[in-house]
């Protein structure tokens, strides 16, 4: 307990010193009272009694006590925290050490009397932790709920203020949300019990007769329809930047629906999968942009199916050389691959075509029938469209022939080769189409931005889609679409996350391949091949037997 | 084994696709060989100048083949690229930076300059010893039975959570790394004229991998080490804590990495949160062309990756009218890469551990 404690203290100093409490800190939960950068700091705490309390075996009581004790050393390390800044100054070394953070971190006393009050606190987060780990999952769950909708509340203040703008809601917006500032005690409390209270409902009568009456395909329609009408919906009640936000996620998703046909259900690993997205993006610019780089001046519907086209060869031409390689080689080379792409755009030798790191300047918008599609509100429809359609090809091509081809070389690639699948034809219609979804994805990108250049395309991008896929669940069209939303949509709705995206994005594909590898959304096959080991007590057996075969042949 | 006799007929069915890689390493052999060509005739450069690219080749180069060492040992042992590499090399570099700025302002680095780089070297390896063994620990080793994407998953999340995390912690800008009065100008070695930086850098270097290279093959722990990536299963019934090893493993590559920052950072003069990643990419270059698992290899490798670094952007690419050729340099690393990645993942060294896997 006390390791789990330190461990745990090291998380909390090390979130404090990055800066990402101070950030959080901007952000009331409970207005003038609570910041979401004080709950993340109380969550530690907390988590660490939990964990210690989980591990733990013994009495009721040795248990609290584990919790209390871990979440205490959390305190104690906030508290050491504090006091080691009173001797040395910090920020000449980490520059997010400011006088405001440790204003928080001490509740503004003076640093001797800080760390009292940080074990105290820290202690009684554990506690609490540790209460959790023991109670039944019928209390913890309706908490668990009731505390991640307040959260939510309070994370997207300014959206639930947005739909909230009419004059008629304004008696709701005023019990909410205090004016010009954070959510109100009472509104937290309300949305707290309310959701909890929903979710004790929902746990009591699980297990009971089936939830709803209508039989499984009425439901499926139902949700269908639902669904349409919110997506359709959605830009106009939330708004430009709303609309803003969910074109990106279309993007993303666009290019997660290719890459997915290549790592999810293929198995082939490519890092250099921007290089396509940046090859769509420049075709459409150079056919249709009015500026100096132009050449066709075409509309952008004529120059979508080419840039598609060119994509793919693109994908054909680079999968060509890297047939032969497998795993993490393949890796490297396809990330090797995508610099050499990008480094060519931004050299001078290309400059005279493709603009140099400037890049291609003035696209117009499209234009359809006299509409022209100009703000996001609009584009967003355009991407819905686009994903749709690329989800649709991508959910037929799954389950065909060629679907289950790429899964059996995905399994091993000698065995499907000698069913008799012919590797080259198949890996490379993987490479292509893969490398047109996210073709699409591009030409969007390009009418969206109005310019293309090379600092849109780095291997960040790819990292991205990479992660997205892998967090929704590999190989699962409706997995690639959350992990977009959670992934992309969530840290660009939440500004002052910004700058500690790519830190959470390294800790969460690394947590997700620790705790649940097949991600939130999986497909059947890979859950079950990720999972075997905690099913099948035999594929246990033979994993460690053709590990320990792998290692001596 | 069965595999390979497997794949034989199907090669010669794949003959369009042996056309084009054909294609492939005509076009690169062909832009070579005129870029050269010309570049010979239009005599802009002095003999000069060429050893002086060499010589900064040379000393990129040492550079590139200590963090390559740290790449080829966990492959050796793990079979696994350790994508994060790169900001274990970064990790040290950077850090020290918050040990040589006082030192440098205090006046002791040019009082006792050996010292005090002895120091930073200290510093740097302890922290990329640190970061490494970290790393190991909560990326790499609750997953040694996963398939193999997931490691290589996790590699890469840990690579950019430690970009990021230096980053949040040190800030995003560029620090200027104090300089040392010793070793500015040139000396004259065997004659030339040779920046005293690069000459310490390369001395450095050869001091660091001969010591790391005795170490391995004289020392019992080495003798573990080499058991181990020869056989685990083995190395266990033997009495050898497969699991030491692997750390073991993991901090004498860390440290490697660590004393290359801070080689990197003389050379450079800056450091950066993201520093890591190209030198990463192209020692992992290096550590392939010498032959992953290879120690000399590995060695070997980043000195030739340097030269050709350096060389190429003036040798190859001068010689065929393109504007700018440095810009490229980067592109010729990657090429280099991708060739040795398609046409012999062996490397040069041929080693059978990457012929297994090939």
């Amino acid at each position: 307990m006390w390791r789990v404690g330190l461990v745990f203290g090291a998380v909390a100093s090390f979130v404090s010193l990055a800066g990402l409490v101070e950030a959080l800190h901007g952000r009331w939960v409970v207005d003038g009272v609570l910041s979401t950068g004080q709950v993340l700091l109380l969550a530690i705490p907390m988590a660490s009694g939990w964990t210690a309390a989980r591990r733990s075996s013994g009495s009721l009581a040795a248990r609290v006590g584990a919790g209390l004790v871990a979440g205490a050393t959390v305190g104690l390390c906030v508290g050491l925290l504090v006091w080691l800044r009173s001797q040395v100054d910090l920020r000449g070394m980490f520059v997010n050490a400011s006088p405001a953070l440790f204003q928080l971190l001490s509740g503004g006393r003076p640093p001797q009397a800080a760390w009292p009050a940080a074990v105290a606190a820290g202690g009684v987060m554990g506690l609490v932790g540790a209460a959790g780990a023991c109670a039944p999952a019928r209390v913890t769950r309706p908490l668990l709920v009731g505390a991640s909708a307040a959260l939510s509340l309070a994370l997207f203040q300014e959206l639930v203020l947005l739909v909230l703008q009419p004059e008629s809601l304004a008696p709701v917006r005023d019990w909410l949300f205090v004016a010009g500032g954070g959510p109100t005690a009472q509104g937290m409390a309300a949305v707290l019990t309310l959701s909890a209270a929903l979710a004790a409902l929902r746990h009591a009568s699980r297990g009971r007769a089936g939830r709803l009456a209508l039989p499984p395909r009425a439901q499926r329609m139902a949700w269908s329809v639902v669904g349409v009408l919110l997506l359709a919906a959605l830009p106009v009640a939330g708004g430009p930047f709303l609309a803003q936000v969910l074109v990106i996620v279309g993007l993303y998703t666009l290019m997660g629906l290719g890459l997915n046909l290549e790592v999810g259900l293929a198995g082939l690993l490519d890092l250099g999968f921007v290089a396509f997205f940046a090859i769509g993006a420049y075709t459409v610019g150079l056919l249709t942009s009015v500026g100096e780089h132009g050449i066709a001046h075409w509309s952008f519907w004529a120059a979508v199916p080419v840039a598609v086209l060119v994509s793919l060869i693109a994908g054909v031409i680079l999968g060509i050389p890297v047939l032969g390689i497998r795993g993490d080689y393949l890796a490297i080379a396809t990330l090797g691959f995508g610099e050499i792409v990008r480094l060519l755009v931004l050299s001078d030798a290309l400059r005279p075509w493709l603009g140099g790191s400037q890049g291609v300047l003035a696209i117009p918008k499209p234009v359809l029938a006299g509409f022209e599609f100009s703000g996001p509100q609009h584009l967003y429809y355009l991407t819905v469209v686009a994903s749709a359609v690329v989800a649709y090809v991508a959910w037929r091509l799954q389950d065909s022939r060629l679907g289950r081809a790429w899964m059996a070389i995905r399994e091993d690639e000698d065995v499907a080769e000698a069913l008799g699948i012919n590797l080259v034809s198949v890996k490379l219609l993987a490479y292509g189409l893969g490398a047109a979804f996210a073709g699409v994805g591009g030409a969007i990108f390009a009418v969206m931005v109005g310019s293309v250049f090379p600092h849109s395309f780095q291997l960040l991008i790819s990292i991205q889609v990479l992660a997205l896929i892998i967090v929704g669940g590999m190989g699962s069209i409706p997995g690639v679409m959350v992990g977009s939303a959670v992934l992309i949509g969530l840290p660009e709705l939440l500004r002052e996350f910004g700058e500690f995206r790519f830190l959470v994005y390294g800790a969460v594909l690394v947590a997700m391949m620790l705790l649940r590898p097949e991600g939130l959304l999986p497909a059947a096959a890979q859950r079950r091949e990720l999972r075997a080991v905690e099913e099948e007590p035999v594929e246990l057996a033979r994993a460690a037997v053709g590990a320990a075969t792998e290692g001596g042949g | 084994m069965a595999a390979g006799v497997l794949r034989r007929p199907v090669a010669r069915r794949l003959s369009f696709v042996d056309a084009f890689l054909w294609a492939f390493r005509l076009a690169v052999v062909l832009v070579v060989v005129w870029g050269t060509v010309g570049t010979l005739r239009l005599g802009r450069y002095t003999g000069e100048q060429w050893v002086d690219f060499v010589v900064f080749g040379l000393a990129q180069g040492g550079i590139y083949a200590l963090i390559a060492l740290g790449y080829t040992m966990v492959y050796g042992i793990l079979r696994m690229i350790n994508f994060a590499h790169g900001e274990v090399f970064m990790s040290g570099a950077y850090t020290a930076y918050f040990v040589a700025a006082p030192l440098a302002a205090s006046g002791f680095l040019d009082r006792h300059p050996i010292l005090s780089l002895l120091l930073l070297v200290g510093v740097a390896a302890a922290v990329s010893t640190g970061v490494a063994v970290l790393v190991e620990r909560v990326a790499y080793r609750p997953l040694r039975r996963a398939p193999r994407l997931v490691p290589l998953i996790t590699a890469i999340g840990a690579s950019f959570f430690l970009q990021y995390a230096f980053r949040g912690l040190y800030g995003s800008g560029f620090k200027a790394y104090p300089e040392f009065q010793l070793f500015k100008g040139e000396w004259q070695i065997l004659g030339i004229g040779v920046l005293r930086t690069q000459a310490v850098v390369l001395a450095s270097a050869a001091v660091l991998m001969f010591a790391l290279y005795q170490f391995v093959m004289r020392t019992k722990l080495g003798k573990a080490m080499r058991a181990v990536s020869e056989d685990k299963d083995a190395a266990a019934l033997m009495g050898i804590d497969v699991d030491r090893i692997i750390v073991l493993t993991f901090a004498i590559g860390g440290a490697a990495a660590g004393a290359a920052g801070i080689l990197y950072a003389l050379v450079f003069k800056q450091v950066h949160f993201f520093m890591g990643f190209v030198p990463g990419i192209k020692a992992f270059t290096a550590a392939v062309l010498g032959g992953i698992g290879n120690i000399p290899g590995a060695m070997l490798g980043g000195l030739f990756l340097g030269v050709v670094e350096s060389v190429g952007p003036a040798l190859f690419l001068d010689g065929l009218g393109i504007p700018a050729p440095y810009q490229l340099k980067d592109v010729i690393a990657f090429t280099m890469l991708v060739m040795v990645l398609i046409f012999r993942p062996q490397g040069i060294l041929g080693e059978r551990l990457a012929a297994k896997r090939a």
